[in-house]
Protein backbone atom coordinates (compact mmCIF):
# COMPACT_ATOMS: atom_id res chain seq x y z
CA UNK A 1 0.00 0.00 0.00
CA UNK A 2 1.44 3.18 -0.68
CA UNK A 3 1.84 5.59 2.55
CA UNK A 4 -0.56 8.73 2.09
CA UNK A 5 0.68 11.67 3.62
CA UNK A 6 -2.19 12.74 4.32
CA UNK A 7 -3.48 9.77 6.49
CA UNK A 8 -0.18 8.98 8.06
CA UNK A 9 0.76 11.85 11.23
CA UNK A 10 4.53 12.22 11.82
CA UNK A 11 5.99 11.90 15.01
CA UNK A 12 6.37 14.24 17.23
CA UNK A 13 9.97 13.85 17.77
CA UNK A 14 12.82 12.62 15.90
CA UNK A 15 13.62 8.99 15.79
CA UNK A 16 17.19 10.02 17.32
CA UNK A 17 15.55 11.98 20.33
CA UNK A 18 12.76 8.84 21.30
CA UNK A 19 15.59 6.31 21.09
CA UNK A 20 17.69 8.79 23.33
CA UNK A 21 14.91 8.32 25.86
CA UNK A 22 15.70 4.56 26.44
CA UNK A 23 18.68 4.30 28.67
CA UNK A 24 19.16 0.64 27.80
CA UNK A 25 19.37 1.41 23.75
CA UNK A 26 22.75 2.91 24.81
CA UNK A 27 24.19 -0.48 26.10
CA UNK A 28 26.42 -3.08 24.22
CA UNK A 29 25.84 -6.91 23.71
CA UNK A 30 29.23 -9.12 22.79
CA UNK A 31 30.78 -5.56 21.60
CA UNK A 32 28.08 -4.02 19.44
CA UNK A 33 25.60 -1.33 20.02
CA UNK A 34 22.29 -3.47 20.80
CA UNK A 35 20.08 -3.64 18.11
CA UNK A 36 16.73 -4.38 19.93
CA UNK A 37 14.39 -6.69 17.68
CA UNK A 38 12.57 -8.69 20.33
CA UNK A 39 10.03 -5.87 20.99
CA UNK A 40 7.06 -8.63 20.48
CA UNK A 41 8.05 -10.49 23.53
CA UNK A 42 8.61 -7.20 25.73
CA UNK A 43 9.31 -3.64 24.69
CA UNK A 44 11.59 -1.51 26.22
CA UNK A 45 11.08 1.34 28.43
CA UNK A 46 11.80 5.12 28.26
CA UNK A 47 13.46 6.62 30.80
CA UNK A 48 9.73 8.67 32.49
CA UNK A 49 8.00 5.24 33.32
CA UNK A 50 11.46 3.91 34.95
CA UNK A 51 11.58 7.50 36.72
CA UNK A 52 7.53 7.32 37.66
CA UNK A 53 8.30 3.57 39.11
CA UNK A 54 11.34 4.84 41.50
CA UNK A 55 9.62 8.22 42.27
CA UNK A 56 6.16 5.84 44.04
CA UNK A 57 8.71 3.79 45.43
CA UNK A 58 10.54 6.18 47.15
CA UNK A 59 7.52 8.78 48.09
CA UNK A 60 4.24 7.63 47.94
CA UNK A 61 4.32 4.07 48.61
CA UNK A 62 1.78 2.35 50.63
CA UNK A 63 -1.51 -0.32 50.09
CA UNK A 64 -4.52 1.30 48.55
CA UNK A 65 -7.58 1.19 49.27
CA UNK A 66 -9.29 1.66 52.94
CA UNK A 67 -5.78 3.50 54.38
CA UNK A 68 -6.76 6.76 56.50
CA UNK A 69 -3.12 7.97 56.41
CA UNK A 70 -1.64 10.05 53.97
CA UNK A 71 0.49 7.56 52.15
CA UNK A 72 -2.53 5.52 51.67
CA UNK A 73 -4.70 8.11 50.47
CA UNK A 74 -1.34 9.20 48.14
CA UNK A 75 -1.09 6.06 46.77
CA UNK A 76 -4.73 5.22 45.96
CA UNK A 77 -5.23 8.00 43.92
CA UNK A 78 -2.44 7.63 41.93
CA UNK A 79 -3.95 3.73 41.54
CA UNK A 80 -7.27 4.86 40.44
CA UNK A 81 -5.94 8.03 38.68
CA UNK A 82 -4.06 5.33 37.06
CA UNK A 83 -7.14 3.61 36.32
CA UNK A 84 -8.48 7.45 34.92
CA UNK A 85 -5.57 7.41 32.38
CA UNK A 86 -5.68 3.78 30.25
CA UNK A 87 -9.36 4.16 30.35
CA UNK A 88 -9.45 7.59 28.79
CA UNK A 89 -6.80 5.63 26.25
CA UNK A 90 -8.80 2.76 25.40
CA UNK A 91 -12.47 5.24 24.93
CA UNK A 92 -13.49 3.39 28.28
CA UNK A 93 -15.22 3.98 30.88
CA UNK A 94 -13.13 3.37 34.60
CA UNK A 95 -15.38 0.65 36.02
CA UNK A 96 -14.60 -1.53 32.52
CA UNK A 97 -10.82 -1.15 32.89
CA UNK A 98 -10.12 -4.26 35.25
CA UNK A 99 -6.37 -4.23 36.37
CA UNK A 100 -4.93 -7.84 35.84
CA UNK A 101 -1.59 -9.16 36.04
CA UNK A 102 -1.14 -9.54 32.36
CA UNK A 103 -2.91 -10.26 29.02
CA UNK A 104 -3.20 -13.83 29.93
CA UNK A 105 -4.96 -13.44 33.18
CA UNK A 106 -7.17 -11.28 31.34
CA UNK A 107 -8.30 -13.93 29.16
CA UNK A 108 -8.72 -16.42 32.28
CA UNK A 109 -10.68 -14.06 33.93
CA UNK A 110 -13.01 -13.99 30.78
CA UNK A 111 -12.90 -17.94 30.51
CA UNK A 112 -13.32 -18.80 33.85
CA UNK A 113 -15.71 -16.13 34.98
CA UNK A 114 -18.19 -15.33 32.06
CA UNK A 115 -17.31 -18.65 30.46
CA UNK A 116 -17.96 -21.35 33.24
CA UNK A 117 -21.59 -19.65 34.04
CA UNK A 118 -22.79 -18.58 30.20
CA UNK A 119 -20.81 -22.03 28.38
CA UNK A 120 -22.97 -25.40 28.26
CA UNK A 121 -22.98 -28.56 26.15
CA UNK A 122 -22.60 -28.08 23.00
CA UNK A 123 -21.94 -24.80 22.93
CA UNK A 124 -19.25 -23.84 20.17
CA UNK A 125 -16.76 -21.31 20.93
CA UNK A 126 -14.43 -19.82 17.11
CA UNK A 127 -10.60 -19.53 17.45
CA UNK A 128 -8.32 -18.47 14.56
CA UNK A 129 -5.29 -20.60 13.60
CA UNK A 130 -3.11 -17.45 14.30
CA UNK A 131 -3.70 -17.31 18.33
CA UNK A 132 -1.27 -17.22 21.01
CA UNK A 133 -1.53 -20.06 23.56
CA UNK A 134 -3.19 -17.57 25.51
CA UNK A 135 -6.43 -17.30 23.80
CA UNK A 136 -6.49 -20.68 23.01
CA UNK A 137 -5.30 -22.74 26.37
CA UNK A 138 -8.18 -21.29 28.71
CA UNK A 139 -10.78 -21.75 26.33
CA UNK A 140 -9.56 -25.10 26.07
CA UNK A 141 -9.72 -25.82 29.72
CA UNK A 142 -12.95 -23.98 30.21
CA UNK A 143 -14.45 -25.85 26.91
CA UNK A 144 -13.59 -29.30 28.28
CA UNK A 145 -15.01 -28.51 31.33
CA UNK A 146 -18.65 -27.21 30.25
CA UNK A 147 -18.98 -29.77 27.47
CA UNK A 148 -17.96 -27.01 24.85
CA UNK A 149 -16.53 -27.24 21.29
CA UNK A 150 -13.81 -25.44 19.60
CA UNK A 151 -13.71 -24.26 16.18
CA UNK A 152 -10.45 -22.96 14.26
CA UNK A 153 -11.36 -20.36 11.50
CA UNK A 154 -8.05 -20.40 9.34
CA UNK A 155 -5.76 -18.45 7.68
CA UNK A 156 -4.99 -17.69 3.90
CA UNK A 157 -1.80 -18.36 2.15
CA UNK A 158 -0.46 -14.94 2.88
CA UNK A 159 -1.77 -14.79 6.73
CA UNK A 160 -4.46 -13.35 6.85
CA UNK A 161 -7.35 -14.43 8.57
CA UNK A 162 -9.68 -15.98 5.77
CA UNK A 163 -12.95 -14.16 6.78
CA UNK A 164 -15.29 -16.15 4.25
CA UNK A 165 -14.23 -19.38 6.54
CA UNK A 166 -15.32 -17.63 9.23
CA UNK A 167 -18.67 -16.58 8.36
CA UNK A 168 -19.70 -19.94 7.21
CA UNK A 169 -18.05 -21.02 11.37
CA UNK A 170 -20.58 -18.49 12.42
CA UNK A 171 -23.16 -19.65 10.84
CA UNK A 172 -22.71 -22.85 13.28
CA UNK A 173 -23.98 -20.16 16.08
CA UNK A 174 -20.98 -20.19 18.29
CA UNK A 175 -21.52 -18.15 21.75
CA UNK A 176 -17.91 -16.66 21.44
CA UNK A 177 -15.24 -15.75 19.20
CA UNK A 178 -11.66 -15.67 20.21
CA UNK A 179 -9.03 -13.59 17.62
CA UNK A 180 -6.05 -11.58 18.05
CA UNK A 181 -5.95 -8.61 16.88
CA UNK A 182 -2.67 -8.67 15.70
CA UNK A 183 -0.96 -11.45 15.23
CA UNK A 184 2.70 -12.22 17.47
CA UNK A 185 3.86 -14.75 14.33
CA UNK A 186 2.77 -13.24 11.18
CA UNK A 187 2.41 -9.12 12.08
CA UNK A 188 -1.20 -9.45 10.67
CA UNK A 189 -3.53 -7.02 12.26
CA UNK A 190 -6.97 -8.20 12.04
CA UNK A 191 -9.83 -5.99 11.06
CA UNK A 192 -11.65 -5.88 14.28
CA UNK A 193 -14.28 -3.62 13.66
CA UNK A 194 -15.63 -6.02 10.84
CA UNK A 195 -14.96 -9.34 12.92
CA UNK A 196 -17.23 -7.84 15.82
CA UNK A 197 -19.73 -6.99 13.68
CA UNK A 198 -20.28 -10.44 12.01
CA UNK A 199 -20.03 -11.99 15.57
CA UNK A 200 -22.77 -9.87 17.07
CA UNK A 201 -24.63 -10.54 13.52
CA UNK A 202 -24.08 -14.00 14.57
CA UNK A 203 -25.25 -13.35 18.26
CA UNK A 204 -21.89 -14.17 19.24
CA UNK A 205 -19.37 -11.94 21.68
CA UNK A 206 -15.92 -11.51 20.52
CA UNK A 207 -12.75 -11.55 22.79
CA UNK A 208 -10.18 -9.82 21.62
CA UNK A 209 -6.06 -10.66 22.24
CA UNK A 210 -4.51 -7.19 22.00
CA UNK A 211 -1.04 -7.93 23.59
CA UNK A 212 0.45 -7.14 20.32
CA UNK A 213 -1.54 -4.57 18.90
CA UNK A 214 -1.37 -2.52 22.47
CA UNK A 215 1.77 -0.74 21.29
CA UNK A 216 0.96 -0.30 17.93
CA UNK A 217 -2.35 0.88 17.52
CA UNK A 218 -4.74 3.42 18.56
CA UNK A 219 -7.63 1.66 20.46
CA UNK A 220 -11.40 2.72 20.84
CA UNK A 221 -13.20 0.52 22.16
CA UNK A 222 -16.70 1.56 21.05
CA UNK A 223 -15.04 2.00 17.43
CA UNK A 224 -13.75 -1.37 17.63
CA UNK A 225 -16.83 -3.24 18.80
CA UNK A 226 -14.97 -5.51 21.41
CA UNK A 227 -16.96 -7.41 24.02
CA UNK A 228 -13.72 -8.06 25.86
CA UNK A 229 -10.24 -6.44 25.09
CA UNK A 230 -6.99 -7.67 26.87
CA UNK A 231 -3.93 -6.02 27.00
CA UNK A 232 -0.40 -6.09 28.74
CA UNK A 233 1.62 -2.80 30.07
CA UNK A 234 5.28 -4.62 29.42
CA UNK A 235 4.47 -4.72 25.67
CA UNK A 236 3.42 -1.47 25.58
CA UNK A 237 6.83 0.15 26.68
CA UNK A 238 5.26 0.00 30.77
CA UNK A 239 6.19 -2.39 33.21
CA UNK A 240 5.85 -5.94 33.66
CA UNK A 241 3.09 -7.51 36.19
CA UNK A 242 0.26 -5.54 35.06
CA UNK A 243 -2.27 -6.40 32.26
CA UNK A 244 -5.49 -4.95 31.69
CA UNK A 245 -8.99 -6.19 30.86
CA UNK A 246 -11.83 -3.84 28.89
CA UNK A 247 -14.82 -5.75 29.34
CA UNK A 248 -18.19 -3.89 28.37
CA UNK A 249 -20.08 -2.92 31.74
CA UNK A 250 -23.20 -4.94 31.35
CA UNK A 251 -21.51 -8.12 30.70
CA UNK A 252 -18.83 -7.91 33.65
CA UNK A 253 -21.94 -6.81 36.57
CA UNK A 254 -23.20 -9.99 35.49
CA UNK A 255 -20.32 -12.05 35.85
CA UNK A 256 -19.15 -13.65 38.82
CA UNK A 257 -15.49 -12.86 40.29
CA UNK A 258 -12.33 -14.64 39.22
CA UNK A 259 -10.11 -14.05 41.58
CA UNK A 260 -11.40 -14.22 45.42
CA UNK A 261 -10.18 -12.57 47.97
CA UNK A 262 -9.57 -9.16 49.48
CA UNK A 263 -10.89 -5.82 48.02
CA UNK A 264 -13.37 -7.94 46.13
CA UNK A 265 -15.85 -8.24 48.32
CA UNK A 266 -19.13 -6.40 49.68
CA UNK A 267 -19.58 -8.16 52.66
CA UNK A 268 -18.47 -11.43 54.07
CA UNK A 269 -20.32 -12.93 56.38
CA UNK A 270 -20.14 -16.70 57.45
CA UNK A 271 -22.91 -17.82 54.58
CA UNK A 272 -23.31 -15.25 52.25
CA UNK A 273 -20.31 -13.36 51.22
CA UNK A 274 -21.23 -10.46 48.54
CA UNK A 275 -19.48 -9.09 46.16
CA UNK A 276 -17.70 -5.34 45.52
CA UNK A 277 -19.03 -3.10 42.74
CA UNK A 278 -16.94 -2.44 39.53
CA UNK A 279 -13.85 -2.57 38.83
CA UNK A 280 -12.89 -3.64 42.37
CA UNK A 281 -15.00 -7.14 41.99
CA UNK A 282 -11.95 -8.41 39.78
CA UNK A 283 -9.37 -7.06 41.60
CA UNK A 284 -8.81 -9.44 44.72
CA UNK A 285 -5.82 -8.68 46.86
CA UNK A 286 -2.77 -6.27 46.55
CA UNK A 287 -2.88 -5.04 43.03
CA UNK A 288 -0.03 -4.11 40.82
CA UNK A 289 -0.19 -0.61 42.37
CA UNK A 290 3.48 1.19 41.20
CA UNK A 291 3.01 -0.90 37.82
CA UNK A 292 -0.19 0.37 37.36
CA UNK A 293 1.24 4.45 38.33
CA UNK A 294 3.85 3.38 36.08
CA UNK A 295 1.99 2.47 32.87
CA UNK A 296 -0.08 5.97 33.21
CA UNK A 297 3.01 7.48 32.56
CA UNK A 298 3.43 4.67 29.67
CA UNK A 299 0.00 5.61 28.35
CA UNK A 300 0.44 9.77 28.62
CA UNK A 301 4.07 9.22 26.71
CA UNK A 302 2.14 6.66 23.79
CA UNK A 303 -0.44 9.05 23.67
CA UNK A 304 1.64 11.95 23.10
CA UNK A 305 3.35 10.10 20.67
CA UNK A 306 0.22 9.37 18.71
CA UNK A 307 -0.86 6.10 18.02
CA UNK A 308 -1.95 6.71 14.65
CA UNK A 309 1.78 8.02 13.83
CA UNK A 310 3.62 5.31 15.71
CA UNK A 311 1.74 3.26 13.65
CA UNK A 312 2.48 5.01 10.41
CA UNK A 313 6.09 4.96 11.57
CA UNK A 314 6.02 0.46 12.28
CA UNK A 315 4.40 0.17 8.83
CA UNK A 316 7.10 1.62 6.83
CA UNK A 317 9.40 0.15 8.90
CA UNK A 318 7.83 -3.06 8.28
CA UNK A 319 7.86 -2.48 4.88
CA UNK A 320 12.27 -1.76 5.11
CA UNK A 321 12.31 -5.43 6.77
CA UNK A 322 10.48 -7.23 3.90
CA UNK A 323 11.98 -5.95 1.49
CA UNK A 324 15.32 -6.65 3.53
CA UNK A 325 14.85 -9.87 4.73
CA UNK A 326 13.60 -10.91 1.22
CA UNK A 327 17.22 -10.65 -0.40
CA UNK A 328 18.73 -12.82 1.83
CA UNK A 329 18.97 -16.38 -0.10
CA UNK A 330 16.97 -18.88 1.47
CA UNK A 331 14.39 -17.18 3.36
CA UNK A 332 11.41 -17.79 3.54
CA UNK A 333 9.20 -14.83 4.74
CA UNK A 334 5.81 -15.93 6.82
CA UNK A 335 2.43 -13.13 7.27
CA UNK A 336 0.94 -10.74 4.78
CA UNK A 337 2.74 -8.09 2.33
CA UNK A 338 3.73 -4.77 3.80
CA UNK A 339 0.98 -2.37 3.95
CA UNK A 340 -1.26 -0.97 6.55
CA UNK A 341 -2.56 -4.05 7.83
CA UNK A 342 1.09 -5.43 8.70
CA UNK A 343 2.66 -4.91 11.77
CA UNK A 344 6.95 -4.64 12.08
CA UNK A 345 5.98 -8.16 13.47
CA UNK A 346 8.25 -10.45 10.80
CA UNK A 347 9.05 -14.27 11.39
CA UNK A 348 11.03 -15.82 9.11
CA UNK A 349 13.13 -19.14 8.20
CA UNK A 350 16.59 -19.75 7.12
CA UNK A 351 17.26 -22.48 4.94
CA UNK A 352 19.03 -25.03 6.45
CA UNK A 353 20.00 -23.31 9.85
CA UNK A 354 17.42 -23.82 12.89
CA UNK A 355 15.68 -20.54 14.19
CA UNK A 356 18.32 -21.54 17.60
CA UNK A 357 21.04 -21.21 15.57
CA UNK A 358 19.83 -17.87 13.43
CA UNK A 359 19.46 -16.19 17.29
CA UNK A 360 22.44 -17.47 18.70
CA UNK A 361 24.36 -16.08 15.55
CA UNK A 362 22.54 -12.92 15.48
CA UNK A 363 23.27 -12.01 19.13
CA UNK A 364 27.00 -12.33 18.33
CA UNK A 365 26.11 -9.16 16.26
CA UNK A 366 24.44 -7.71 19.16
CA UNK A 367 21.12 -8.11 17.54
CA UNK A 368 18.36 -9.46 19.57
CA UNK A 369 15.62 -11.30 17.88
CA UNK A 370 13.08 -14.58 19.26
CA UNK A 371 13.55 -18.02 17.70
CA UNK A 372 11.16 -20.70 18.69
CA UNK A 373 7.15 -21.91 17.99
CA UNK A 374 5.82 -17.95 19.76
CA UNK A 375 3.48 -19.65 21.84
CA UNK A 376 1.55 -20.26 18.57
CA UNK A 377 1.91 -23.79 18.09
CA UNK A 378 -1.38 -24.23 16.13
CA UNK A 379 -0.26 -21.63 13.94
CA UNK A 380 3.50 -23.20 13.33
CA UNK A 381 1.58 -26.50 12.43
CA UNK A 382 -0.44 -24.86 9.64
CA UNK A 383 2.28 -23.26 8.28
CA UNK A 384 4.52 -26.05 8.59
CA UNK A 385 7.37 -25.31 10.72
CA UNK A 386 9.04 -26.18 13.77
CA UNK A 387 10.14 -22.52 14.26
CA UNK A 388 10.48 -19.79 13.18
CA UNK A 389 12.99 -16.44 14.21
CA UNK A 390 11.05 -13.37 14.75
CA UNK A 391 12.27 -10.06 14.32
CA UNK A 392 9.48 -7.63 15.76
CA UNK A 393 10.36 -3.77 15.76
CA UNK A 394 9.15 -1.07 17.91
CA UNK A 395 9.01 2.95 17.70
CA UNK A 396 12.48 3.27 18.07
CA UNK A 397 13.88 0.81 15.70
CA UNK A 398 15.99 2.43 12.85
CA UNK A 399 16.66 1.00 9.32
CA UNK A 400 20.30 0.51 10.23
CA UNK A 401 19.20 -1.58 12.87
CA UNK A 402 17.23 -4.02 10.17
CA UNK A 403 20.63 -3.84 8.08
CA UNK A 404 22.79 -5.29 10.69
CA UNK A 405 20.15 -8.07 11.58
CA UNK A 406 20.82 -8.79 7.69
CA UNK A 407 24.30 -8.75 7.88
CA UNK A 408 24.04 -11.09 10.93
CA UNK A 409 21.87 -13.31 8.62
CA UNK A 410 24.36 -13.28 5.87
CA UNK A 411 27.41 -14.02 8.40
CA UNK A 412 24.96 -16.78 9.61
CA UNK A 413 24.80 -18.69 6.18
CA UNK A 414 28.32 -18.45 6.23
CA UNK A 415 29.43 -20.65 9.40
CA UNK A 416 26.61 -22.78 8.19
CA UNK A 417 28.65 -23.18 5.12
CA UNK A 418 25.82 -22.13 2.87
CA UNK A 419 26.80 -18.79 1.77
CA UNK B 1 37.44 -21.15 13.88
CA UNK B 2 33.71 -20.37 15.39
CA UNK B 3 33.47 -21.93 19.06
CA UNK B 4 30.21 -23.33 18.73
CA UNK B 5 29.62 -24.26 15.52
CA UNK B 6 32.66 -26.38 15.00
CA UNK B 7 33.16 -28.29 11.88
CA UNK B 8 32.51 -31.53 13.76
CA UNK B 9 29.29 -30.12 15.00
CA UNK B 10 27.80 -28.82 11.33
CA UNK B 11 28.85 -32.15 10.18
CA UNK B 12 26.82 -33.93 12.90
CA UNK B 13 23.89 -31.29 11.93
CA UNK B 14 23.59 -31.62 8.14
CA UNK B 15 24.43 -35.63 8.01
CA UNK B 16 23.30 -36.58 11.41
CA UNK B 17 24.36 -40.54 12.45
CA UNK B 18 21.69 -43.20 12.85
CA UNK B 19 19.10 -40.87 11.86
CA UNK B 20 15.63 -42.32 10.63
CA UNK B 21 13.41 -45.12 12.00
CA UNK B 22 14.23 -48.69 12.36
CA UNK B 23 11.88 -51.28 10.97
CA UNK B 24 11.78 -52.92 13.96
CA UNK B 25 12.61 -52.18 17.51
CA UNK B 26 11.89 -52.79 20.81
CA UNK B 27 12.26 -49.54 22.86
CA UNK B 28 11.19 -45.98 21.56
CA UNK B 29 10.30 -42.82 22.78
CA UNK B 30 9.41 -39.53 21.59
CA UNK B 31 9.98 -36.16 23.38
CA UNK B 32 10.16 -32.62 22.70
CA UNK B 33 11.52 -29.37 24.27
CA UNK B 34 8.17 -27.51 25.55
CA UNK B 35 9.97 -24.41 25.23
CA UNK B 36 10.86 -24.63 21.93
CA UNK B 37 8.75 -27.27 19.72
CA UNK B 38 11.98 -28.95 19.41
CA UNK B 39 11.10 -32.94 19.02
CA UNK B 40 13.08 -36.47 18.84
CA UNK B 41 11.98 -39.43 18.54
CA UNK B 42 15.00 -42.54 19.17
CA UNK B 43 14.13 -46.32 18.10
CA UNK B 44 16.36 -49.17 19.77
CA UNK B 45 16.21 -52.63 18.86
CA UNK B 46 18.26 -54.65 21.63
CA UNK B 47 19.72 -58.23 21.34
CA UNK B 48 19.40 -61.58 23.49
CA UNK B 49 21.03 -60.24 26.02
CA UNK B 50 18.88 -57.09 26.37
CA UNK B 51 22.06 -55.30 25.86
CA UNK B 52 21.55 -52.16 22.19
CA UNK B 53 22.01 -54.00 19.10
CA UNK B 54 20.82 -51.01 16.92
CA UNK B 55 19.72 -47.28 17.22
CA UNK B 56 18.24 -44.53 15.49
CA UNK B 57 16.51 -41.22 16.07
CA UNK B 58 14.41 -38.99 13.98
CA UNK B 59 12.57 -35.39 14.05
CA UNK B 60 13.96 -31.67 13.95
CA UNK B 61 15.89 -29.60 16.28
CA UNK B 62 18.58 -27.04 15.91
CA UNK B 63 22.47 -27.54 14.82
CA UNK B 64 22.99 -28.33 18.98
CA UNK B 65 20.39 -30.51 19.81
CA UNK B 66 20.67 -32.12 16.27
CA UNK B 67 24.86 -33.22 16.57
CA UNK B 68 24.24 -34.34 20.28
CA UNK B 69 21.97 -37.12 19.33
CA UNK B 70 23.63 -38.15 16.64
CA UNK B 71 27.04 -38.23 18.45
CA UNK B 72 25.17 -39.71 21.47
CA UNK B 73 23.47 -42.79 19.66
CA UNK B 74 26.74 -43.73 17.94
CA UNK B 75 28.00 -44.26 21.31
CA UNK B 76 25.06 -47.00 22.82
CA UNK B 77 25.55 -49.70 20.77
CA UNK B 78 26.35 -52.58 23.72
CA UNK B 79 24.80 -50.95 26.52
CA UNK B 80 22.52 -52.22 28.78
CA UNK B 81 18.87 -50.61 29.91
CA UNK B 82 20.26 -49.99 32.75
CA UNK B 83 23.34 -48.53 31.84
CA UNK B 84 21.12 -46.35 29.70
CA UNK B 85 19.49 -44.71 32.42
CA UNK B 86 22.62 -43.91 34.54
CA UNK B 87 24.26 -42.24 31.65
CA UNK B 88 25.24 -38.69 33.39
CA UNK B 89 24.34 -35.77 31.29
CA UNK B 90 28.25 -34.59 31.67
CA UNK B 91 28.26 -37.95 29.09
CA UNK B 92 26.54 -35.77 26.20
CA UNK B 93 28.56 -32.58 27.01
CA UNK B 94 31.80 -34.43 26.56
CA UNK B 95 30.88 -35.51 23.33
CA UNK B 96 30.10 -32.21 22.18
CA UNK B 97 33.51 -30.84 23.31
CA UNK B 98 31.84 -27.47 23.35
CA UNK B 99 30.94 -24.95 26.09
CA UNK B 100 27.19 -25.42 26.44
CA UNK B 101 25.71 -21.99 27.60
CA UNK B 102 22.92 -22.25 30.32
CA UNK B 103 20.12 -21.12 27.31
CA UNK B 104 21.38 -23.65 24.98
CA UNK B 105 21.97 -26.76 27.76
CA UNK B 106 18.35 -27.67 27.23
CA UNK B 107 19.32 -28.53 23.12
CA UNK B 108 22.45 -30.28 23.97
CA UNK B 109 20.51 -32.57 26.60
CA UNK B 110 17.38 -33.50 24.27
CA UNK B 111 18.97 -36.69 23.05
CA UNK B 112 19.82 -37.97 26.43
CA UNK B 113 16.53 -36.91 27.93
CA UNK B 114 14.53 -39.44 25.20
CA UNK B 115 17.32 -41.70 25.21
CA UNK B 116 16.65 -42.38 28.75
CA UNK B 117 13.26 -42.32 28.13
CA UNK B 118 12.61 -45.30 26.16
CA UNK B 119 15.35 -47.15 28.10
CA UNK B 120 12.30 -46.72 31.35
CA UNK B 121 9.59 -46.56 28.61
CA UNK B 122 8.00 -43.26 30.09
CA UNK B 123 9.45 -39.72 30.70
CA UNK B 124 12.75 -39.75 32.71
CA UNK B 125 12.42 -37.43 35.68
CA UNK B 126 14.32 -35.04 34.43
CA UNK B 127 15.34 -31.44 35.99
CA UNK B 128 14.82 -28.75 33.00
CA UNK B 129 18.29 -27.79 33.38
CA UNK B 130 19.18 -24.41 31.97
CA UNK B 131 15.62 -23.18 31.91
CA UNK B 132 15.98 -21.10 34.68
CA UNK B 133 19.14 -20.05 33.69
CA UNK B 134 22.52 -20.05 35.67
CA UNK B 135 22.92 -17.91 38.41
CA UNK B 136 26.47 -17.14 38.72
CA UNK B 137 26.16 -16.32 34.91
CA UNK B 138 23.15 -13.56 36.64
CA UNK B 139 25.21 -12.25 38.86
CA UNK B 140 28.38 -11.61 36.60
CA UNK B 141 26.35 -9.21 34.15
Amino acid sequence: MEPTATTAPALPRSLEEIRAEFPILAREVNGRPLAYLDNGATAQKPLRVIESLDRFWRTHNANVHRGVHTLSEEATALYEGARQTVAAHLGADRRETIFVRNATEAINLVAYSWGRSNLAEGDRIVLTEMEHHSNIVPWYQVARERGAALDWAPIDAEGRLDLTALAELLERGPKLVCVAHVSNVLGTVNPIAEIARMAHDAGALIVVDGAQAGPKLPLDMPELGADFYAITAHKMYGPTGLGVLFGRRELLDEMPPFIGGGSMIRKVERDLITWAALPAKFEGGTPPIAEAVGFAETVRWLDELGLDAVHATEVELAGHMLERLGDVPGLRLFGPPAGSDRGAIVSFELEGIHAHDVSEILDRHGVAVRAGHHCAQPLMERLGVAATTRASGAVYNTHGEIDRLVEGLHDARRVFGLG
Amino acid sequence: MDELYRDQILEHYKRPHNFGRLESFDLEFEDSNPFCGDEQHVFIRLDESDRVAEVSFEGQGCAISTAATSLLTDELVGKTRQELLELPKDYVLELLGIDISATRMKCALLGLKVVKGAGLGKPADWEDEGEQGDPSQAAAV
